[in-house]
């Protein structure tokens, strides 16, 4: 067996009362391709910053080499040929595309000259070895977010790497982009050079990758080797759950749809979409990346304009020009981005949750009275069971599962007949993803019609009464859960 | 941000009031000590009840603007110019013969002149802001330019002067021995502090502050708030404009310029975060108090109005520096701290 | 949609120069005396000192920056230099030594600042600048000096462009060799950029920060050299209100408040255009009050064709499915 790369022994990490990682071992083999998996919060992050050396361990040894520390430091690491891909890529918009690829030429010598045609050479060699081709002269802010995945990848072949970590690196990637980017790790391997693959599309990392870690609340769930895994096994191994077969009930049917769209369409990001939801429905709409689920989920919510067919609310046509109209004829919104969208992180709990019903609140010279306020604000703590001592504490100091309960409450105090989920539980722990889908089942319960957007299948399949399926902008299937599996939905997806 | 108590609308306990509070009790402390029966004495109190209101109704002309992420540096030009508009009606139209009657129709013609001038640069901002989406700073660069240009050219830097007695009666009169003008500031503040704290629009204004598109998402019209925060803060510089010549007798285009560094450091003293989303009245009124107790227990002491000056200039430094150690301190109790 | 930054800045400084060209067409035509070789030298010679400021504060913008304090930073050393001078005497080699390190050395303050207090730079250098002009004014009584030395004012020129002229050439023409030639200016961009990104690569930012700041210190320092020069005297408050001329100038030439964008030569073109409305005004006889609202529209004018051009990109056309 070969040595290590780098090894972790046995290591700890807390984050004053949280422990993130808890005895962990891994190790990744020279130019192997790992894959680490698991759940938000699971520890991976932990895991990949003490690699990277940015933070240490409580306890616990790393091997670097054969030789044994008790923690990193980012230089040490790099000086390793340890190279860490971030999910936001860390590139320098405003450069080109050879400036960015070798600015390792830069970075610690600032007197030196630049030599513009010796980079532009270099910058094209390394494309060579990976096999790409992309416009030297463009700068990175003009190209699409899948140039710039091989831009990054690019530039850690710039200099001698050994070990590439690439965090999340298809999360935004359509399904032919995810493959051009599996492609260059591949030819990673070919040329000797590990990757450690952090992902949680499971069909990429069996594709790919040759063996698998999957961390599950801060410990080791096991390594193991690709060959011979199976994904409903990975799949248990993640969530620790085995697969549920409860199937929804499906509400009385003759009940008139809420909300109804009729080939509608927006140049360039859907086309042709019509379908129906009805009180107390949850309808799923699962899609890859640039399949125009999230565009679609816009015009419902008013921020564009669609250029043809009609959407309706209770049989009666609409015209949503604005956010603040799809609000006042009771659609809801939960944004995917819930850091940058879906909340105003500085501000406090209270703030976020009543900021869509302000109006509602005012009494006497259109001031807004504390008590409404105060007993709005404690009826939907007390109703999404948000745990808090206080409602004015800045909502980024809760958890993703409790910061998702402001969002819901925000949207909810509209008293709206619709609500969009746009992938609600991204970032968010298996224990606090059950309460979502608790509440998500209540809330169909007493009649709300949800409109539940996600590329998680699995996700779909069980919270789902229907199920659409979106490829390139129109609506490729439709799927009821009780009648399909996990990989014929997946592969209806990727078809 | 450190969960302590920063924005809670109308609470009742605030850590900062009570350190300012106490502050400045400290100032009057050390101040009364240095100049022993000169600094409780009739005339100190008058000169700084007569100062405050204009640097104070300035101040909150910046703070709205500050609350809402940006900053407006126009807003003592923008002073200026509805001083020298509303100078201009009242010095051409009214002859030493008028009669009483025309002569307040004319002071409300001015009046309403100067605030239509103060709403017109406040669209213009607000416009550039929200709907171009140009950078504050850069707008209110450009306004202030354009608008000391303009009052310059049409003033051609000279001074107007020679207001009725209405007018003379806003900046010097008193009112059961409060200054007219006092009463002026403590009625717009308590205004922005309720509309900041209590309104619909205030808690628009914090949230675009602290995250605009997030804001926006959340069925927030974000265009009005910005232009409002404008508005806003051109109208609070037509009162200081009122005030000023009022208290002056006389308008220029170059009146008060010192003020735009003190008006940013009482705020930031008073708690508005100068990344935005955060501010309270209360707390920036207190700074302004003690602002003014130590700017007077300096005068008194005779020191030059530069060094008091450059002194302004270190405090913001060192306020700065204060804010910048309790949210390290906060951060640390915070990572220490049970989820 | 995609933001085409390098097309944009590129397009930008394509307007502008367009613009130039036809204000330039334009006085030469109507403005009497306009287009005489001693005029346009006149003109450049009075707006070396905007020039030398804007290499420091562009270089400050790009990096994400912004210093308000330039002007003051400039009266000061200059009051300084000219002290020593006077009191000691020396050569020109001393005098920009003496009125780089000094200006230098202040603007290292600002960026101590800006880095230790992780406040926005904008109201860092609004304090630094009151503190800096104010204590000026207070230790000076607004004094000017006027006694300087004979060898320090004479008119110097190398075929027939003035000193002042050539000052600015030099460090407007190394501002941009700096930028461009050297990794030091690429760190530069990237810091501005990307500062995240920036620091996960390895740039040393509390390094580049003290550089930037302390270039903008240094350019300061000379500008206030050179206008001493001129006017033959150091007034303590002879640079009050250079800044925002400094700034607006820069931002006309295409720097971006945000940071990462900005040339030498957009800053060239946006000094020279606000010269040339303000010198072909004066030579058709349109008072000098006229020239801040004029300054005013154009700044203003200016951002939102910036900002109408990058609402175009980001609205442009979508493609049929």
């Amino acid at each position: 067996m070969a040595a290590s790369l780098v090894e972790l022994l046995d290591v700890s990490r807390s984050f004053g009362g949280t422990r993130a990682l808890s005895r962990v071992g891994f190790a990744v083999r020279p130019g192997e391709v790992h894959c680490l998996a698991g759940e938000n919060g699971c520890g991976k992050s932990t895991l990949i910053k003490i690699i990277a050396g940015v933070l240490s361990p409580d306890s616990g040894q790393i091997v670097l080499d054969g030789i044994a520390h008790a923690r990193l430091t980012p230089a040490a690491s790099q000086a390793a040929g340890i190279r860490i891909i971030y999910q936001d890529l860390s590139l320098f918009p405003n450069l080109t595309v050879a400036e960015n690829i070798c600015f390792h030429r830069h970075a610690g010598h600032a007197g030196r000259l630049v030599n513009a045609r010796a980079a532009r050479r270099e910058a094209g060699a390394v494309m060579d070895r990976l096999g790409v081709s992309l416009p030297l002269d463009k700068t990175v802010g003009e190209l699409p977010i899948a140039s710039r995945q091989l831009v990054a990848i690019c530039r850690t072949l710039a200099t001698d790497a050994r070990l590439v970590v690439m965090d999340e690196p298809t999360a935004s990637l359509t399904h032919k982009e995810a493959d051009a980017l599996l492609a260059s790790i591949r030819t990673l391997r070919a040329q000797g050079i590990a990757t450690v693959l952090v992902s949680h599309r499971l069909d990429d990392m069996m594709r790919i990758g040759d063996r698998i870690t999957v961390l599950r609340d801060g410990a080791n769930a096991g390594s193991f080797a690709m060959a011979g895994m199976s994904r409903a096994h990975l799949a248990e191994l993640i969530t620790g759950q085995s697969p549920t077969a409860a199937i929804k009930a499906r509400p009385a049917g003759g009940v008139p749809p809420v909300l109804e769209v009729r080939g509608l369409s927006r140049g360039g990001e859907y086309a042709d979409i019509s379908l129906a939801v009805r009180p107390g429905e949850i309808l799923g709409l699962t899609g890859r990346l640039g399949s125009g689920r999230t565009e679609l989920a816009l015009t419902l919510f008013g921020m564009n304009r669609p250029d043809a067919g009609d959407i309706l609310l209770d049989g009666r046509p609409v015209a949503l020009d604005s956010c603040r109209a799809a609000i006042r004829e009771g659609i809801g919104y939960v944004s995917e981005d819930r850091l940058s969208l879906g909340l105003v992180m500085p501000q406090s709990i209270a703030e976020n949750a009543i900021v869509t019903v302000l109006d509602r609140l005012c009494g006497w010279f259109g001031l807004i009275e504390p008590r409404r306020r105060a007993a709005t604000v404690a009826h939907w703590i007390g109703r999404l069971q948000l745990r808090t001592t206080t409602a004015e504490r800045p909502v980024m100091e809760l958890s993703g599962g409790n910061q998702q309960r402001v969002v819901l409450a925000k949207w909810l105090a509209t008293r709206p007949r619709v609500l969009i989920l746009d992938s609600p539980t991204v970032g968010i722990d298996v224990g606090a993803r059950a309460g979502l889908y608790r509440i998500m089942d209540e809330l169909a319960a007493e009649g709300l019609a949800i409109l539940l957007i996600s590329d998680e299948v699995e996700e779909v399949r069980q919270q789902a009464h229907r199920v659409l399926v979106m490829i390139g902008g129109r609506i490729k299937g439709e799927f009821a859960p009780a009648g399909v599996t996990d990989d014929q939905l997946r592969e209806a997806v990727n078809a | 941000m450190p969960s302590d108590d920063k924005g809670t609308p109308g609470a009742r306990r605030d850590p900062a009031t009570t350190l300012l509070a106490g502050l400045i009790l400290g100032a009057f402390v050390i101040f009364g000590a240095a100049s022993p029966g000169r600094m409780f004495a009739g005339d100190t109190w008058r000169a700084m009840a007569f100062q405050l209101p204009e640097l104070g109704l300035l101040t909150l002309a910046m703070m709205i603007p500050l609350v809402s992420g940006g900053l407006n540096l126009a807003i003592i030009a923008t002073a200026n110019l509805c001083g020298l508009v509303m100078a201009a009606i009242l010095t051409r139209l009214i002859g030493p013969a008028s009669p009483g009657l025309a002569v307040a129709g004319i002071v409300v013609l001015a009046m309403l002149a100067g605030l239509g001038t103060a709403l017109l640069v406040g669209l213009l901002n607000g416009a550039m802001v929200s709907l171009m989406r140009v950078h504050p700073i850069l707008v209110t660069l450009g306004t202030m330019i354009l608008v000391n240009g303009i009052s310059v050219a049409a003033s051609h830097g000279g001074v107007i002067s020679g207001f009725p007695p209405a007018i003379l009666f806003l900046g010097n009169g008193t009112v059961l021995g409060v200054p007219v003008s006092l009463l002026f500031f403590g009625l717009f503040a308590g205004a922005v502090g309720l509309l900041l704290a209590r309104t619909p629009l205030g808690v628009g204004v914090r949230l675009v502050g602290s995250n605009e598109p997030a804001t926006r998402f959340s069925g927030v019209d974000t265009s009005r708030v910005l232009i409002m925060v404008y508005l806003a803060s051109g109208v609070l510089s037509w009162v200081a404009a009122l005030v000023m010549i009022g208290r002056f007798n006389s308008a220029r285009a170059g009146y008060a310029d010192s003020y735009l560094l003190i008006t940013i450091l009482a705020a930031v003293l008073g708690g508005v975060d100068p990344f935005g989303g955060f501010g309270r009245v209360r707390n920036v009124v207190l700074s302004l108090l003690l602002l003014q107790v130590i700017s007077t227990g300096f005068n008194l002491l005779g020191l030059s109005p530069r060094l008091t000056e450059a002194i302004w200039g270190a405090t913001m430094v060192g306020a700065l520096l204060i804010a910048r150690i309790r949210l390290v301190r906060a951060e640390r109790r915070e990572r220490h701290a049970l989820p | 949609m995609r933001e085409r930054l390098a097309t944009l800045g590129r397009r930008h400084e394509g307007r502008l120069a367009l613009l130039v060209l036809v204000c330039a067409g334009f006085f030469a035509a109507a403005a009497p005396g306009f287009r005489s070789p001693g005029n346009l030298m006149n003109l450049l010679e009075s707006h070396a000192v905007l020039g030398i400021l804007a290499a420091g504060l562009l270089v400050v913008l790009i990096a994400g920056g912004i210093d308000i304090s330039c002007a003051a930073i400039a009266a000061v050393s200059q009051y300084v230099v000219a002290l020593c001078l006077i009191r000691w005497g020396g050569n020109w080699g001393l005098a920009l030594l003496l009125a780089v390190g000094f200006g230098s050395a202040l603007g290292v303050v600002n960026a101590v600042l800006v880095h230790t207090l992780r406040a926005p730079p904008v109201i860092v250098t609004i304090a630094t600048m009151t503190f800096y002009s104010s204590m000026l004014l207070f230790c000076t009584g607004g004094a000017t000096l006027d006694e300087l030395p004979d060898w320090f004012t004479l008119k110097l020129s190398i075929l027939t462009v003035p000193l002042p002229v050539l000052i600015a050439g030099a460090a407007l023409g190394m501002t941009a060799f700096m930028l461009h030639r050297l990794s030091l200016g690429r760190q530069i961009f990237a810091l501005g950029g990307n500062p995240e990104a920036a620091r996960r690569m390895g740039c040393n930012i509390a390094g580049l920060q003290c550089f930037v700041y302390g270039f903008s210190g240094a350019m300061a320092g000379l500008a206030g050299l050179v206008q001493a020069y001129r006017v033959e005297e150091a007034a303590p408050g002879a640079m009050a209100g250079r800044e925002l001329d400094v700034l607006a100038a820069v931002v006309l030439g295409g720097a971006s408040l945000t940071g990462g964008r900005g040339t030498v030569s957009g800053t060239v073109l946006g000094i020279v255009l606000l010269a040339m409305l303000r010198n072909g005004l004066t030579l058709m006889g349109v008072s000098s009050y006229a020239f801040g609202w004029v300054t005013g529209v154009v700044l203003l004018l200016s951002m939102a064709a910036a900002s109408a051009s990058q609402w175009r990109l980001r609205n442009g056309g979508r493609h049929a499915l």
